[in-house]
């Protein structure tokens, strides 16, 4: 088969998939396809590391080069990946306890970094593979093994943590909403450089309806807003709601009270705005942000920068191997 | 008068400068050590940082010291005690004067020997006058007044000329040991003058003044009555440099890399005493090695071992509690049996420990410190020198069996220096005919089998990302035997934990044989590896000298162990092993052998002397 006109089923390997019937992993494995669809590259000429949980096991239903590491550093071996052959397609899946608690440190210097990655955050704010305990993102006083009486851990936000250290690409999507991952993935194959990919999934065993109130037909439109470059932010079952500016930050507001131009228009290159935008949640009366939040292209990226430095330092110094060897006081006996 | 001063043969002479760690006493050391070298000594050298980092000056925590040994002959160690002590100020003397040789010399800075500084370091006289050094021939010299006075037209501050004290040293030593003057103002010149990459021409002037007035003060005074005339060594002819074992082992990754034909790539993070070697390796940027200095010792493991998986030749660079935090991922590197080498560094441990001072304790560590079955090969460098071939050799290995390799150096030889012939990289073992990647044009009509091994190394055929159509999944869960698939099967696991392990025992039938000093049978045999080589050597070829039944046996790759080494350890009645650990090695020897092995340890955060050695031996021969 030529490898050029691929579709999203060239990207299936034949292993059996072994998530629960209902995880939403699925949805985002579709997704994900569709994302190294839209990259373009030849199914070897793309690799897909992973950490350890249920999402983890993500390599093994891809039909490309697929590395299944260990808890937590992901990151740093795909960095190792990308920067060894940045001609390589290199995709990071990884839950949110991979991601945040083990792999906090390894998550958030690679975003620093800009490497070129395709970062898909699965957050399903449970630890899945381990049969339940809650995670770095588990909301205030959930129930879960190692939290019978409820969480007392504050949860982190991880597209507000992204922005803290540079990112240059941050989305978020929800496993329902599979048109939006999809869209999300295929944005984020195409950025040049760390491309976060936050989305939510549901653990059907282990915290099942833990995105409910997102997800619901008759609730879900109000406490979500799906932002799109260039379009007001407005939201709600009957886009009945808005986003207006408040002092330095953002509330909501309701359509029919506020003047047309007062409503916030979506800028995907305005930094501050999106780290406003990733931060918000409905318990604070105000909308989970989905989609595209941030998006800008001009930072170079780590890969590119150490193959210009050699370049660079090629052009001025251009030792051989012998004359290495042979640097600074010698002496023939 | 000087002309009086006696020339006096000497085999060897062990030479200590010690100094407040800001005084430059490794800068110096390493002056004497080129300028020994050049005129065909063999040198070997041990600075001995201060044991707290950032002491206050004049204190006793802030000394630092290096020592080194010249000879005539190949030099093993850097000596036991100095013949000659160079105390730079009073809290010197007191460190350092005890070690040295009953009648040795001791030169000071008697300027530096004010009350205040007496104070600071607790003595209630000056020791110059109060007989305190009685037994030493001391010599001191007020080093501020005489740089001061021959630059004295010059236009600097006093504090500027004084540091000149190095190279005034600089002068009579070069007059006292009989050197070629023109050598060290070669080097002024090339450090300072014209053509220097930072050209100061004033910092030039003045310490070529000083460093003559030095030479002159040697040869006018009546102080010293004896010279010290030490002949050329044997050793092998060709090109030589000085090298701290840091600097080789750097050396050596790129050279390595560049004879495998793939892209040289080390994952590290910051750590006393490996921190050096990603210092110098940082700078091979020209010659394509990549360095990615990454937020921990985890994450530089991970990524090497990522760019190992993408077909690079990878390293990672550490000492002892940054190897205890690549356990995981160095079971990564095995579980996928992809080439990786650990370099470790040893200090004194455990945990924080020693940082600046050395030790041999990361044996069992490296041998046991990982979950699981997961044996990897092990090899140690025995001088600074030698961290070139062990690294290099740790390369070939890791490549040609798809394995990680730990390399064990320690903060004595990584630190240390001595000189090394440099080898042209055509001498140097081609090492791409162990790379050879998996490809499916090199196998028509064969499927791709990620755990097809090659029956005799039992290496794996390894496909690397971007090979066309044989994209396939490997991950750290246990895998099929054949396919890599993940296999729960216990048989399968008990399948694969066996031809794990057999891929390091089997590496043993090809390792070289281990070489004997002495006579291959006998009534002592000494078992060195690593850095206890040196001392080891020196005290065995003494011992042999003086006709005891006492041989030598150093250990290259310490785990798998020489293929005849238990043959030689059954012809002695008695095997010491000297470690700088309670130990270790004799834990392995024992356990392999069933013998019973008597260890000297030693954790003073120093290496071994060969008296310590001679000693324990004749204790053994019952002498
Ligand atoms: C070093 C280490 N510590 C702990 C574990 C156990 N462990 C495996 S996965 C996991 C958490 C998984 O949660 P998450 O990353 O959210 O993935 P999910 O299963 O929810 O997709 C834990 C604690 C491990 N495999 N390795
Ligand atoms: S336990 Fe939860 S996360 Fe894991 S596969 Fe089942 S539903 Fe998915
Ligand atoms: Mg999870």
């Amino acid at each position: 088969m030529a490898d050029t006109q691929l579709n999203k089923k060239d990207f299936a390997s034949d292993a059996e998939v072994k998530w629960c019937p209902g995880c939403g992993d699925f949805a985002i494995m579709n997704a994900v396809r569709s994302g190294m669809v839209a990259a373009g590259k030849p199914r070897d000429e793309v690799a897909i590391v992973s950490g350890i949980g249920c999402s983890s096991r993500f390599p093994y239903y891809m039909e490309t080069y697929g590395f299944h590491t260990i808890h937590g550093r992901a990151a740093a071996v795909a960095s190792g990946v990308k920067v060894a052959n940045p001609k390589l397609d290199v995709w990071v899946v990884s839950g949110d306890g991979d991601s945040t608690a083990i792999g906090g440190n390894h998550f958030i210097h690679a975003i620093r970094r800009n490497i070129n990655l395709n970062y898909v955050m699965i957050n399903n704010k449970i630890y899945g593979l381990t049969k339940g305990q809650y995670s770095p993102t588990s909301e205030m006083g959930q129930y879960s093994k190692t939290s019978p009486y409820g969480v007392i851990d504050y949860p982190m936000i991880p597209l507000v943590a992204a922005m803290g250290v540079g990112a240059t690409f941050i989305a978020r999507g929800l496993d329902s909403i599979m048109k939006l991952s999809t869209e999300i993935c295929e944005r984020g194959a195409k950025h040049h450089g760390f491309s976060m990919m936050e989305i939510y999934a549901n653990c059907v065993i282990y915290n099942d309806g833990a995105h409910k109130a997102l997800s619901s037909k008759e609730e879900g439109p109000n406490n979500r807003i799906i932002v799109r470059h260039g379009e007001k932010m407005i939201f709600g079952t009957e886009d009945q709601f808005c986003l207006v500016q408040d002092g330095f930050g953002i509330k909501k507001a309701t359509v029919a009270d506020v003047a047309e131009g007062d409503i916030l228009v979506h800028d995907e290159k305005d930094a501050d705005m999106a780290t406003v935008l990733a931060g918000m949640r409905p318990d604070a009366d105000l909308p989970l942000a989905l989609g595209i939040i941030y998006a800008d292209d001009s930072k170079k990226t780590y890969d590119d920068m150490v193959y210009e430095q050699i370049d660079c330092v090629k052009s001025k110094l251009g030792r051989t191997m012998d004359q290495l060897l042979q640097e600074g006081h010698t002496w023939n006996v | 008068m000087a002309e009086n001063a006696k020339l006096t043969k000497s085999e060897q002479i062990v030479v200590k400068f010690a100094g407040d760690s800001g005084d430059g006493m490794q800068l110096i050391g390493n002056q004497l050590t080129a300028l020994a070298a050049l005129d065909g000594n063999d040198v070997n050298s041990l600075p001995d940082y201060p044991s707290e980092i950032r002491a206050p000056s004049g204190t006793i925590a802030g000394v630092s010291g290096f020592q080194m040994c010249l000879g005539d002959h190949k030099i093993y160690t850097a000596g036991d005690h100095p013949d000659v002590l160079v105390a730079f100020n009073p809290a010197a003397v007191k460190h350092s004067s005890k070690d040295v040789k009953p009648g040795g010399m001791i030169i000071t800075n008697s300027d530096s020997f004010t009350e205040k500084a007496l104070e600071k370091v607790g003595y209630e006289g000056n020791p110059l006058e109060d007989g305190t050094l009685k037994g030493y021939d001391v010599k001191a010299i007020p080093m501020f007044t005489l740089v001061r006075e021959a630059l004295a037209d010059m236009d600097m501050p006093n504090a500027a000329k004084d540091r000149c004290k190095n190279f005034f040293t600089m002068g009579v030593l070069c007059w006292l040991f009989n050197k070629e003057q023109q050598l060290v103002l070669d080097f002024i010149d090339e450090k300072f003058g014209a053509k220097a990459k930072k050209p100061l021409a004033q910092v030039a002037e003045a310490n070529t003044r000083a460093f003559k007035a030095g030479l002159n003060y040697g040869e006018t005074t009546i102080m010293f009555q004896e010279r010290f005339d030490l002949g050329a060594a044997q050793i092998e002819k060709g090109l030589y440099r000085n090298i701290t074992g840091n600097d080789a082992s750097a050396l050596a990754i790129a050279a390595a890399g560049y004879k495998s034909g793939l892209q040289p790539f080390i994952g590290s993070y910051p750590i006393t005493p490996a921190t050096d070697l990603l210092h110098y390796a940082s700078e091979f940027k020209d010659l394509g090695l990549v360095t990615m200095q990454m937020e921990d010792e985890i994450a530089g493991i991970c990524t090497a071992v990522g760019a190992a998986c993408a077909g690079n030749l990878a390293f990672t660079t550490t000492s002892g509690p940054g190897l205890a935090l690549k356990t995981e991922a160095a079971g990564m590197a095995l579980i996928l049996e992809v080439p990786l080498v650990i370099v470790n560094v040893q200090r004194g441990g455990p945990c924080t420990g020693l940082p600046t001072k050395t030790e041999q304790s990361d044996l069992l560590q490296a041998m046991f410190g990982r979950n699981g079955d997961s044996y990897m090969p092990i090899i140690a460098a025995l001088s600074p020198a030698d961290c070139f071939d062990a690294t290099y050799q740790g390369a070939k290995i890791a490549l040609k069996y798809r394995t990680p390799v730990i390399v064990l150096t320690d903060g004595y030889i990584g630190q240390g220096s001595c000189p090394w012939k440099v080898p042209t990289m055509d001498e140097l073992e081609d090492l791409t005919p162990y790379v050879n990647f998996w490809k499916p044009e090199d196998h028509p009509g064969e499927t791709y089998q990620p755990y097809k091994r090659d029956p005799e190394t039992l290496a794996r055929d390894w496909a690397i990302p971007g090979t066309k159509g044989v994209q396939h999944r490997i991950g750290t869960l246990e895998k099929d035997a054949l396919t890599g698939a993940v296999s729960h099967d216990p048989m399968n696991h008990q399948i694969m934990t066996e031809t794990r392990k057999a891929k390091v025992d089997n590496l043993a039938a090809v390792l070289p044989e281990a070489e004997i000093n002495g006579a291959e049978s006998g009534k002592v045999l000494v078992i060195s590896w690593g850095g206890t080589f040196g001392a080891v050597k020196g005290a065995v070829d003494r011992l042999i000298e003086e006709g005891k039944s006492v041989s030598g046996i150093n250990l290259r790759w310490v785990w798998p162990f020489p293929p005849n080494l238990g043959d030689l350890i059954s012809r002695f009645d008695k095997i010491l092993v000297p470690e700088l650990n309670m130990g270790q090695l004799s834990v392995l020897l024992r356990a392999k052998f069933l013998v019973d092995v008597q260890s000297l340890s030693k954790v003073q955060g120093d290496p071994f002397r060969e008296y310590e050695v001679i000693d324990k031996v004749n204790e053994m021969l019952g002498e």
